[in-house]
């Protein structure tokens, strides 16, 4: 069982890297969604498989009469998947405004952080209108989905 | 039960919580935002004072006894960098009071800045593996909204992909995490001290060492690792780059320290022999990234690479002295890199472009400016009498008395290359005259143009700092001596959290 579940993991650990190297926005959401899976399998398969009870303790006894299977790895598993859940709605969101704003989901074409002249013309065409991030109320008035709540100074 | 632990966790929380209401009051929010980084460093100041007198400080979370429950635990090393964290806090409040628009705080750049603080105290001052993850977490979801604070094009083109390789880095992280507790069946980190010497099979738990000094390599930007930083750092406001600079790659430093002082000692020779060669390849590289740089806040990120390097280098070496080198030089580095991209901001106030091309003048204009400049850059570069001067010089010595020859000529050389892009950015932005077909600013504006008093503070103050551990390095060595002699003697941190051993 342990075997097969381990070949299990790498399987899901090869289709992960595989998708989040291939240069696209969304295939990396969908390697990123396979890996933490395959680490929380990894987790329940270190933290040992056994056929044991759960972790209860029954009626009219003060312990758990063994043997018991281990509690914490599930733990784990769990608070890692609220984590990776929270993180991975954050992505989408974050993914999509980067559509909207770069207007690609190649990773090859965002060039906009360091254009591909970054080091050969320093002053024929230099960064400082990108770099400009947009700290005065001007610049930040022209981005979409500005948040509008609140007082204006 | 020690709450004192607690407050520089709850604190940052709290006032979190506090801004986040008061989203419609954007005065008001600036000010509690202030005084709660105020309070912030109080209480890291009086956490500091009372481990150097009490000893290492420790918390059962819920009264759990220790391998069972969550520990929190502060040595000298957690209590310095706490305390630098809460300053570097406060600075870049008071420092976002002149520099970012109206808008980006309405769009929550108090309340993350606050759950970072937190976050990335929580990181330092815990003594669980798991927890150490989850702050983690919590420190990089407040680091991905303030990168992106402000929406512009070449934000999101940094952040996504500083996004990625961390998710990646954090997933490495976790993994390990499982596997550790498969092999040693507990993830308290003093325990785990113990577990570790009674693995049969070592090859395995060095399988898990490397998945941790991989995870925890791309945190802290070594060198085939560190690509997420320099396509970052330069993209949001001066505020969010500065804090961002000062902490997360430090955060980094601090796990691989603690992970590779405490629990991955078996075999220090090939661990920490990997770890010297990432080091001094991280110093050199970062360096010549630097010195091929033409913009303000991409030198400075590459200048973090090179730095960390520094500090793994101390690492690696794992002498007491090397150690403390390592500490005293986070002390320092934390401080001056803040400090200059504090400074890279107010040279975009004053000269309208982060981008060398369009600045110049500055010199004339600015002339506190750049005074303020020049004691950070050159303490970075490690001029005496500067901080950086002594935090370099425990290092080399500890590579000579180990006779590492390599890395300490290594040391030496980045030193120099270090001087040179700081030179190039003095010379350029500060001593140039201003050309005539710059960007940003209409040439009358960049003369006239007077600085916010709020800007100047923070990078006075910081300044000041760094001259001020220059002039007297005595004590803040001793500090560091102190926690280095913690690190080198794991049994001390063992027993404060598992009570005298049998």
């Amino acid at each position: 069982m342990e075997i097969l579940l381990s070949l299990l993991c790498g399987t899901l650990t090869a289709a992960a890297v595989f998708l989040m190297l291939s240069g696209n926005l969304i295939r990396f959401i969908f390697g990123l969604v396979v890996a933490t899976n395959a680490v929380n399998l990894i987790i329940f398969i270190a933290g040992g498989i056994s056929q044991a009870r759960p972790p209860l303790i029954p009626e009219g006894e003060s312990l758990p009469i063994p043997p018991v299977a281990n509690a914490l790895p599930q733990a784990l598993i769990l608070t890692a998947i609220v984590i990776g859940f929270a993180l991975l709605s954050f992505i989408f969101i974050l993914f999509y405004r980067t559509y909207e704003r770069l207007g690609t989901v190649e990773t090859e074409a965002m060039r906009v952080s360091e254009p591909a002249d970054l080091y050969q013309a320093p002053h024929a065409k230099n960064v400082a209108d990108m770099a400009d991030t947009g700290t005065t109320p001007a610049n930040t008035a022209n981005t979409a989905n500005k948040i509008t709540s609140g007082e204006k100074s | 039960m020690n709450w004192l632990l607690v407050v520089p966790i709850i604190l940052p929380f709290a006032t979190a919580a506090a801004t986040l209401g008061l989203k419609n009051h954007l005065r008001l929010q600036q000010q509690v935002s202030f005084f709660g980084a105020a309070i912030h460093s109080v209480a890291a100041m009086v956490l500091l004072y009372t481990i150097s007198t009490q000893g290492i400080l420790v918390m059962q979370a819920g009264n759990w006894p220790a391998p069972f429950g969550i520990t929190l635990a502060a040595d000298h090393l957690s209590g310095i960098m706490t305390l630098v964290t809460a300053v570097l806090g406060l600075a870049t409040i008071i420092y976002s009071r002149a520099d970012l628009a109206a808008s980006m705080l309405e769009s929550g750049f108090h309340p993350l800045m606050q759950i970072l603080i937190g976050g990335v105290c929580g990181a330092f001052l815990t003594g669980d593996l798991f927890n150490l993850y989850v702050w983690f977490e919590v420190m990089l979801m407040a680091s991905f909204g303030l990168l992106v604070l402000g929406q512009e094009k070449m934000q999101f083109d940094g952040g996504v992909k500083y996004v990625m390789l961390n998710l990646f880095s954090t997933l490495l992280f976790i993994t390990g995490i499982g596997l550790l507790y498969g092999i040693t069946g507990t993830l308290n980190m003093a325990d785990l001290h113990q577990a570790v010497r009674t693995v049969p099979d070592k090859g395995l738990l060095m399988a898990v060492a490397a998945i941790f000094m991989t995870a925890f390599g791309i945190k802290a930007g070594l060198f085939p690792l560190f690509f997420w930083l320099p396509v970052s750092y330069h993209t949001p406001p001066a505020t969010v780059s500065a804090i961002l600079a000062g902490l997360l790659t430090k955060v980094g430093v601090y796990a691989l320290i603690r992970m590779f002082t405490l629990v991955f000692i078996f075999d220090v020779a090939w661990t920490h022999g990997v770890l010297m060669v990432m080091a001094v390849l991280t110093m050199v590289i970062g360096v010549l990234g630097a010195a091929a740089g033409n913009d303000f806040r991409r030198i400075l990120s590459f200048h973090i690479i090179s730095q960390v390097g520094y500090m793994v280098l101390g690492l690696a070496l794992f002498t007491p002295l090397a150690l403390t080198g390592a500490i005293f030089y986070l002390m320092h580095h934390m401080i001056v890199k803040a400090n200059l991209f504090l400074i890279s901001g107010a040279a975009r106030k004053a000269g309208g472009s982060f981008a060398l091309a369009d600045l110049g003048d500055l010199y004339k204009n600015n002339g506190w400016l750049a005074l303020l400049f020049f004691i950070p850059a050159f303490s970075l570069a490690g001029f005496p009498p500067l901080s950086g001067f002594w935090a370099k010089m425990l290092i080399i010595k500890a590579s000579l008395e180990s006779q590492a020859w390599g890395s300490a000529a290594a040391a030496v050389v980045v030193g120099l290359l270090t001087v040179y892009s700081m030179t190039k950015i003095w010379g350029e932005a500060f001593w140039k005259p201003r050309p005539a077909n710059a960007r940003g600013l209409s040439a009358e504006a960049a003369a006239a143009a007077p600085l916010d008093r709020a800007l100047l503070i923070p990078i006075a103050a910081l300044a000041a700092i760094t001259v001020f551990i220059g002039l007297i390095p005595g004590p803040f060595i001793a500090l560091a001596e102190k926690a280095a002699f913690e690190l080198t003697h794991p049994e001390i941190y063992v027993r404060a959290v598992l009570g005298p051993l049998p």
